[in-house]
């Protein structure tokens, strides 16, 4: 009979455990490493801004079930990165990450997470090892691959005719990818190639080696205050006659901001723009607007904003079980979101194959400087990497 | 490689040079005198470059930033060098460095928390923001032509003041041998407080100067706090003069190692090594001629001790 009766309360136990283990016990985490200070500080707020208007949309919420956004500044220091993303797995056991603006940082914390089965949606960086060789289950270039910009920038650029160019990027993973893209498509010959270090601000060296080559035109990878410097020291040094072509990052929104007029007439390639004829863009760049004070949205905001939108879409396809990762991978495979670019497709190695857009900086019909679409340069394009890349 | 080229870049040497040299007056006089490691005083740099940021942009007289972020950081450094610079002199070495790395660590958290993580964008005066018709073929940035004329001024009134007036006098005696000067009479301490100014006063200039072409970041004061002790070695602890020829040295070979090399290293290497090989050899130009001239004079090219 006591027998009997523990029994009955050891059933009853289980009972309240078993009601327990229903209810998610935990919101599911979602860990952010953030460049809100460094070399890519203004590019690290648009990211941030991006995710904010998509988690405010989605009421905190992925899928329906409660999410939390763990955001912490890693000061563009891929060391500083790896240490936070150890963090994350470790203490805080995430589900998803997302957020570095660099690649140096992206290839710096992907070995750790894909050997804990936790997604990477890239927010922004798209380095050739993750689209090539190195490419994982585990990690998707929500974005775009690095080449594929300045490939778009190399064909504008023949386009244009320009027989002599000088080019000129960071010294690091993604300058040397984003300088390969544009050559591969670039026909003309290459008088110099620059590659300066990651963060520098003055360009005084530079803009001598550039008045000496005297270019047709010049191609320049330099996101965030590399840019806005370079800009505002090349109009100083009196190189403004040189036309500028460049991949969005070096004339988005960000730059446009800081340095003004001289950024008039600057041609650059992107895969999205604020001005892009599609519904859930509209949407999203006029609730930006309101949300940040009548500021256009750039590439990263829009890239950050796709990113929660498509880990929202996967956790509802899996009905908020996130610990099944294989049915989460299969779920982030089928990107059944609404992207702001438009239809959505990966390619084999999880890079997206997506059109690619000549932009140029004018004035809007207020007088603020923004960047308009042009015309399209490439259309469903897919990276140069996806052959090497065995999964 | 033409002459128009060379030029400029010797240019770009000499402004880079005299910044530097604002920055290192400072620290060898403080170093050489008091025999006191600062190594907050690229903290100073970054306060100055700070506050001028943020004056220009309120007021929009640049003028004035430059004023106000002098006389905002000659304050703040009476108050450190009062509470707790002072308390270093009798100290060694090791704990000067210490504990003025903790004042670094305290003043980039401090600027965090007034001004937060991100940069600021320090604009350059609307007025020199274009370029100067310099030579025939060569237009140079009005801006960099300022820092020139500026960094020149200040080294003229420096060597009028170190060499030709009572109270130079005195920081040269002090830097020279300070035992003796005490014994003479002289009041080392007062002249110390006023050596810590007058550096703070040319960390705050050169940092209100380098803004608008550098990028105004938490951070900064110790990025260039490497050169500077760079400049301070090599020109000989304690002498301005020596911190003055040392800057120019630094800054050209600096420049000429990131405008001269790449280029040659392409002419006779493939490209990716060159792009590699280039900036890293660019990098270290300034220690190798730190090296070279340490072993031929082991103090300095103008050691202020005798």
């Amino acid at each position: 009979m006591l027998k009997l009766k523990n029994a009955a309360l050891l059933l009853a136990l289980c009972g309240t455990l078993n009601a327990h283990a229903a209810e998610p016990a935990t919101p599911i985490k979602v860990g952010v490493a953030l460049d809100i200070s460094g070399p890519f500080a203004t590019i690290g707020a648009e990211t941030r801004d991006g995710l904010n208007l998509a988690i405010g949309q989605l009421g905190n919420k992925l899928g329906g079930v409660p999410a939390e956004f763990l955001q912490t500044d890693f000061a563009g220091n891929p060391e500083q990165a790896n240490q936070l993303v150890n963090r994350y797995l470790q203490r805080d056991k995430i589900d998803f990450f997302t957020g570095p603006v660099a690649s140096n940082a992206a290839l710096a914390v992907g070995p750790a997470l894909f050997a804990a089965k936790v997604p990477y949606l890239s927010s922004n960086p798209g380095p050739s090892q993750f689209a090539g060789k190195q490419c994982n289950p585990y990690f998707f270039g929500l974005s775009y691959q690095n080449d594929t910009y300045d490939e778009a920038a190399g064909k504008v650029a023949n386009e244009k005719g320009y027989k002599n160019m000088v080019l000129i990027a960071p010294n690091y993973p993604a300058g040397k990818d984003h300088l390969g893209g544009f050559k591969r498509f670039y026909k003309g010959a290459v008088k110099e190639e620059i590659y300066t270090k990651v963060g520098q601000i003055d360009y005084a060296a530079e803009i001598a080696q550039i008045r000496a080559a005297k270019p047709d035109a010049i191609f320049f990878f330099l996101p965030a205050a590399m840019g806005i410097n370079f800009i505002k020291q090349f109009v100083a040094g009196g190189l403004k006659g040189i036309p500028l072509i460049a991949p969005g990052f070096s004339a988005d929104q960000d730059i446009i901001q800081a340095v003004g007029e001289p950024m008039l007439g600057i041609y650059n390639t992107a895969h999205w723009a604020h001005d892009l004829q599609v519904p859930a863009n509209a949407e999203f760049v006029t609730a930006f607007r309101k949300q940040y004070e009548g500021r256009y949205p750039t590439v990263y905001a829009a890239q950050a904003y796709d990113v929660v939108m498509a880990m929202d879409a996967a956790v509802r396809e899996v009905g908020g079980k996130v610990n099944d990762r294989e049915a989460v991978l299969a779920a982030l495979k089928k990107a059944n979101f609404k992207s702001v670019r438009g239809a959505f497709n990966y390619g084999p190695n999880n890079f997206p194959v997506q059109n690619y857009y000549l932009r140029l900086v004018e004035k809007d019909a207020k007088g603020q400087l923004a960047n308009k679409l042009v015309a399209t340069v490439m259309e469903k394009h897919q990276d140069a990497y996806v052959g090497e890349c065995k999964m | 490689m033409d002459a128009i080229f060379i030029i400029e870049q010797i240019l770009n040497g000499l402004g880079y040079g005299l910044m530097l040299f604002l920055l290192a007056a400072g620290l060898t006089l403080v170093f050489g005198i008091m025999d006191t490691m600062n190594l907050a005083h690229g903290s100073l740099y970054m306060a100055g470059a700070y506050i001028a940021a943020q004056v220009h942009q309120a007021s929009g007289s640049f003028v004035g930033a430059v004023l106000a972020a002098i006389a905002a950081t000659v304050l703040v450094s009476w108050l450190l060098e009062i509470l707790i610079v002072r308390r270093l002199y009798p100290r060694d070495h090791l704990a000067q460095v210490i504990a003025t790395f903790g004042i670094i660590l305290i003043a980039d958290d401090g600027v965090k928390a007034l001004w937060g993580p991100s940069p600021l964008l320090a604009s350059m005066p609307t007025a020199l923001a274009g370029p100067v018709q310099l030579l025939a073929e060569l237009p140079y940035s009005a801006y960099r032509l300022l820092l020139l004329g500026a960094g020149l001024l200040v080294a003229a009134g420096l060597y009028l003041l170190v060499n030709h007036t009572r109270i130079g006098m005195l920081v040269r005696a002090g830097a020279s041998n300070r035992a003796m000067a005490e014994l003479m009479g002289v009041r080392v301490d007062r002249v110390f407080s006023f050596v810590f100014a007058l550096g703070a006063a040319l960390a705050a200039l050169a940092g209100a100067l380098m803004g608008p072409i550098s990028a105004v970041q938490i951070g900064m004061g110790e990025a260039i706090l490497i050169p500077a002790l760079v400049v301070i070695v090599i020109g000989g602890i304690g002498s301005v003069r020596g911190a003055f020829i040392a800057a120019l040295l630094v800054g050209l070979v600096d420049t000429a190692g990131r405008a001269f090399l790449p280029p040659l290293l392409r002419a006779v290497l493939p490209p990716a090594l060159a792009a590699d090989l280039g900036p890293a050899l660019a990098g270290i130009a300034m220690y190798l001629l730190m090296a070279a001239v340490l072993i031929l004079k082991p103090a300095g090219l103008f050691p202020a001790r005798a």
